[in-house]
């Protein structure tokens, strides 16, 4: 459960920088009249910027639980690690591409470049859709190979998990078919401009979660694992 | 009195929204049903609640009735017992109170009390209810499917929850397993709009630290359930692997009626500490939103205001942290390392400081106030009794070597229903006698409130207290029929038929609630905007109920804490939130 833990501290962490600026040593009996609040002081982000950080914790935590118990079940005698199909390595570049097109969207949003923006866009789904169908291919490959669901924990966990990646990655794609769609449709830029950040931050998201992941499945982090637990013990 | 900065408030510009902005129904069926406004849709998750509640209570009762007459009634066999135990507990916990609280109040009170007009996100708010709805109409119809719900225990611990000898292992369990993953799902959703509405629609001067402690309450509760209910959702999800797929997550090597199943190698205990991961914070996240009901109801009907707001403020927080490291006092008996059963004794043990203070400041509150012995009041002090009681068996059961022995028995079933069955209840219902004629423009019948109460408390206590001295006996539960055994006396039989008696007694006394929420409806007397002379803003909106939009044109400007009872000087005994100051000082009666 460390790997969870671990995430819960980061999140313990930012919750409480957070409140230590919330004035929650204010005497609200004492203090009668309008008081200007943060949210007044600073131009605060919008609430839908808000909602998918929150939504981001969510999601690390789910992933940091599978990091944990991946992390349990693999010191179990009946661990046999799988080999890790070098496709996976030309996803990871198609998914690092797709995050840059996003990028590139949304810095072309910033300068109202509509071109710039329907280009990103569509180059970011393209990819995200390339790098789906590269994995469905990866999991062809396994089970050709005879690494079945069922025939070993860690084939279990790669194939969970790298569903429940593609899972979200096919949720992001809703929204960016929203707003490729709104594009289409000639909005203005300015009214797309959140979108298209929303989608670039959820995009680098997954990615990183999917380093994270790829690092643990091809077992990349087990020595630093190793490292870990030793300074802990 | 200190004043704040006062000049400000002719520099502040009115607070009004165009009408574009808001969200419009167009049709009946987009007004009532498939609406997007937070009253409607808390409407719609209470009523969904209380109706699968209903079912819950149902099973308690004949769960009751075979304990209290074992042999008596033929068509309650062993394995139904298990499914109904099961049924009740996941359907109480997650589906009745997490939902209701949350979705039900949550949805209500949040965009009314910091002043908002309605939820950030009203489409995906919207989409929580339906969802909700789904899981719930899959977790009810594995009472028909052919073997009937999972007997799993509400733990569905594996193995066993998935081995054929657990009834329910065909459809039961699928379709259970199915329906928590729609309630993560539906929740998240909910619980998003929770979080940013708190922390982004505040009206103007609605500091976090002038918001009534409900708010604190739902919203720590809910930041809590959205980094929790994962854990039960990955559980869920491996654990729906192990049994459709013949995955071994947490299934070990096993033998099964004579044969080796396809499991092999997998960890319970793994199951064991996701699931608990997620289940003791979803203690709190039950117990936060009472405690911060039980603070607001205790301050209005005492007309004082609450004892060291701060440090309720803090607890809460406290609370909410601290629980995420003490899950695994759960897991006492199941083979832990020594060293780890202290630390979690230990952090288990600290955890009971925040929620001692809470309770020191209630009592405070009501020290020499003006305690009016309102229906609501009535519940607020039964949830006060029943907490500390199942508290205080609750450090019995924190400590390792007490927790040991008693492990199984009655007495775990005695405490966790005081402190999160019986407690959040009293809290539910304190609360819907308060904000009903919010809700619905007229006040709940006094008598059958009386009765309501009287029954459901001191009913609760005939059934739950005994109890405690069953567990002491050695009494194990989830048993179907404990038969003769050496360590039990007759006499406890006995009891065992007063308990059940006395648990047929209280849900009577329910089905007089649920026809006082009917009958008020059409019957009850008009309210008014204020019955209780409450500060907090939902007691201020232009209409009651509140109309469309919550606030009319503008939106209220707050200037004050939601505690101002019985100021001295004060022209009343309560000033609300949005009451300027410069109209006291109009009034003569500012210093
Ligand atoms: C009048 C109301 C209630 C009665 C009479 C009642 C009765 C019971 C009984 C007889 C059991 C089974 C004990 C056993 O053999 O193990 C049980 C289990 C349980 N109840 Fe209740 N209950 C009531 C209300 C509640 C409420 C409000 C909650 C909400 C938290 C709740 C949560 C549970 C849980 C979690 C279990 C354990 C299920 C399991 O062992 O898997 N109950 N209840
Ligand atoms: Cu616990």
């Amino acid at each position: 459960m460390s790997a969870i833990i671990l995430f819960m501290a980061g999140i313990a962490a930012i919750v409480g920088w957070w409140l230590s600026q919330q004035r929650l040593t204010a005497k609200p009996w004492l203090e009668e009249g309008v008081i200007v609040d943060l949210r007044e002081e600073r131009s605060s982000p919008q609430a839908a910027k808000i909602g998918l950080g929150v939504f981001l914790a969510v999601v690390g935590s789910l992933f940091a639980l599978f990091i944990s118990a991946y992390s349990m079940r693999m010191t179990m005698v009946d661990w046999r690690t799988l080999p890790v199909p070098p496709l996976l390595w030309f996803n990871t570049g198609v998914l690092v591409l797709s995050s840059v097109a996003l990028q590139w969207a949304y810095i072309a949003a910033r300068r109202d470049d509509i071109d710039g923006v329907i280009l990103g866009l569509l180059a970011g789904g393209a990819s995200a859709v390339t790098f789906l169908v590269g994995q469905l291919m990866a999991w062809r490959e396994l089970s050709v190979a005879g690494y079945f669901v069922a025939s070993n924990p860690a084939n279990s966990f790669f194939y969970l998990i790298t569903a429940a990646h593609g899972l979200h990655l096919m949720g992001g794609l809703v929204a960016l078919g929203r707003t490729i769609g709104k594009v289409w449709r000639g909005v203005e830029v300015a009214q797309v401009r959140v979108s298209v950040e929303l989608c670039a931050i959820y995009w680098h998201f997954l990615l990183l979660v999917w380093l994270v992941l790829l690092g643990m499945l091809t077992g990349w982090t087990d020595n630093f694992v190793d490292i870990c637990r030793q300074l802990l013990s | 009195m200190v004043d704040v900065r006062f000049d400000t408030i002719a520099g502040i510009p009115p607070a009004e929204v165009g009408e574009v902005d808001l969200y419009h129904p167009r049709s009946w069926w987009t007004r009532y049903v498939f609406s997007q406004d937070a009253k409607v849709i808390a409407v719609q998750y209470s009523i969904t609640a209380m109706a699968i509640g209903m079912v819950a209570l149902v099973l308690s009762w004949l769960m009751r009735l075979q304990l209290g007459f074992p042999g008596t009634f033929s068509f309650i066999d062993a394995n139904q017992y298990l499914q109904f135990i099961t049924m009740h507990g996941m359907i109480m916990v997650i589906y009745l109170l997490t939902a209701l609280f949350l979705g039900g109040f949550g949805n209500y009170l949040i965009p009314l009390m910091v002043g908002a007009r309605d939820m950030v996100f009203p489409y995906v708010n919207m989409l929580s209810y339906w969802v909700y709805l789904l899981a719930v109409l899959v977790l009810a119809s594995t009472f028909f499917v052919p073997g009937g719900p999972t007997g799993a225990g509400w733990t569905l611990y594996p193995p066993q929850a998935i081995l054929s000898g657990t009834p329910g292992q065909d459809g039961g369990i699928i379709l259970m397993l199915a329906s928590l993953i729609l309630f993560i799902i539906g929740f998240t959703m909910g619980g998003l709009n929770y979080v940013v509405t708190v922390l982004q629609a505040r009206t103007r001067g609605m500091t976090l630290m002038r918001m009534p402690l409900t708010v604190w309450g739902i919203f720590t509760a809910t930041v809590m359930a959205l980094l929790a209910f994962p854990a039960l959702f990955v559980a869920s999800v491996m654990l729906l692997f192990d049994r459709l797929l013949g995955t071994s997550f947490f299934m070990p090597t096993l033998v099964e009626m004579g044969e080796l199943t396809k499991y092999g190698g997998g960890s319970p205990i793994l199951f064991q500490h996701l699931f608990w991961f997620f289940g003791h914070p979803e203690v709190y996240i039950v117990a936060l939103p009472a405690f911060g009901i039980i603070s607001d109801l205790i301050s209005t009907h005492a007309r004082k205001n609450i004892f060291g707001y701060r440090m309720m403020v803090w607890a809460i927080v406290a609370i909410g942290a601290l629980s995420f490291i003490v899950w695994a006092h759960h897991m006492y008996v199941s083979g832990m390392h020594p060293y780890f059963g202290f630390f979690f004794a230990t952090t288990t043990l600290i955890i009971a400081i925040p929620t001692a203070i809470k309770v020191y400041n209630w009592v405070l509150t009501l020290w020499r106030g003006d305690i009016h012995l309102t229906i609501p009041m009535l519940f607020a002090l039964a949830f006060i009794i029943t907490f500390v009681n199942g508290g205080l068996t609750g450090l019995f059961l924190g400590n390792v070597v007490v927790d040991v022995p008693l492990s199984d028995t009655m007495f775990v079933v005695a405490h966790f229903h005081m402190v999160m069955g019986i407690a959040p209840i009293m809290a539910v219902f304190g609360g819907i006698y308060h904000w009903y004629p919010k809700v619905t423009g007229r006040m709940l019948n006094e008598a059958l409130g009386q009765f309501h109460f009287w029954v459901t408390f001191l009913g609760a206590y005939a059934v739950f207290f005994p109890m405690h001295y069953l567990g002491l006996l050695g009494m194990p539960r989830r048993y179907h029929d404990i038969g003769e055994t050496a360590f039990i006396p007759a006499s406890a039989h006995d009891l065992n038929a007063f308990m059940s008696v006395a648990a047929l007694i209280v849900g009577f006394a329910q089905l007089v609630f649920i026809f006082n929420l009917i009958w008020s409806l059409f019957k009850g007397r008009e309210a008014g905007g204020n019955p209780w002379r409450a500060t907090s803003l939902e007691w201020q909106t232009p209409e009651t109920p509140p109309g469309h939009g919550n606030w009319g044109k503008e939106l209220p400007i707050v200037y004050r804490w939601a505690y101002d009872y019985s100021v001295p000087g004060a022209a009343r005994d309560f000033i609300p939130q949005n009451e300027p100051p410069a109209k006291l000082s109009a009034q003569g009666a500012h210093p």
